[in-house]
């Protein structure tokens, strides 16, 4: 390898570290609830420290359990919604890309949801 | 196009959908959606080492529309299509104008298709916070890119065409 690509491949290593360390810090903090979002548009919000399973749409369905979420169920073929690891108290995403479903952990600003006319029956 | 290299891309174009194949079947997940090892690309590298990036394309293509229709749905598809887009025009144009060897230009390579298909995702979710995955992609892009160029450097010292 040349001394010019290793500096390449350093650099691109080095800027993905920076990378991270800007968003570590961005997104440090306590997350309480997840929001889910469908095609961009919210579809609600959840807190993590309600038990209970959340159908969204036709296509997905997530579970909130122990002050996580996790999908549980999808009708694309790949399923990797559901391999995706679960979003707890630090935060994370989960994503369903046929779907467009998005599942992103919100930081707790000490407001409870009131978005259950949305919850389904566990 | 000669009958040799017409016979010699279409045997390409089946090892790179074969490889596709065998990639969906092994589990390189680790939870962050997008990382793959990007064995189809060691078909596609080495065509671009060995004739031009317009025989890379085709073959690129043909591997992505026949997997997709096999394996995947228009999205796959969408999605494929964009990483292998910019990952090629990125290898052509770094082969073309860089001294860099097949390391550097599969290292370019996997990295630009990890953007390109992130870049997609998230225009296609309408989420910016996908962008959270971009420094493990960037890694990751690292990481297969060294593997896949150091493969296909061998591969092209000991294969003939």
């Amino acid at each position: 390898m040349k001394k010019k690509e290793l500096i390449f491949i350093t650099s691109i290593l080095a800027a993905a570290l920076l990378l991270w360390g800007v968003m570590f810090l961005l997104r440090k903090g306590d997350y309480g609830s997840v929001r889910i979002t469908v095609n961009g548009e919210e579809y609600g919000t959840y807190s993590l420290s309600q038990d209970q399973v959340i159908s969204i749409g036709e296509t997905n369905v997530c579970e909130i359990r122990d002050g996580q979420i996790k999908m549980t169920e999808a009708d694309c073929p790949d399923h990797l919604c559901i391999k995706q690891k679960a979003v707890g108290s630090s935060g994370g995403t989960i994503v369903c890309l046929p779907n467009k479903v998005v599942i992103e952990g919100v930081k707790a600003a000490g407001s409870e949801d009131i978005s259950s006319e949305f919850d389904t029956a566990v | 196009m000669n009958h040799k290299k017409t016979a010699y891309l279409g045997l390409f174009a089946a090892i790179a959908i074969i490889f596709g194949y065998v990639e969906s079947l092994i589990p390189f997940f680790a939870g962050i959606p997008g990382m793959k090892l990007g064995l189809a690309n060691l078909a596609v590298l080495f065509i671009l080492e060995k004739y031009s990036w317009k025989e890379a394309a085709l073959v690129s293509t043909v591997r992505i529309l026949v997997i997709g229709f096999l394996f995947g749905n228009m999205f796959s598809i969408l999605y494929s299509l964009a990483g292998a887009a910019l990952s090629l025009t990125v290898m052509t144009l770094m082969k073309r104008f860089s001294s860099f060897s097949i390391l550097g230009v599969s290292v370019a390579g996997g990295v630009s298709h990890n953007i390109g298909q992130l870049i997609v995702a998230s225009l296609i979710v309408e989420n910016t916070s996908l962008l959270y995955y971009a420094p493990v992609l960037l890694i990751s892009g690292v990481a297969t890119g060294l593997l896949i160029g150091f493969l296909t450097g061998e591969i092209t010292k000991r294969i003939r065409l």
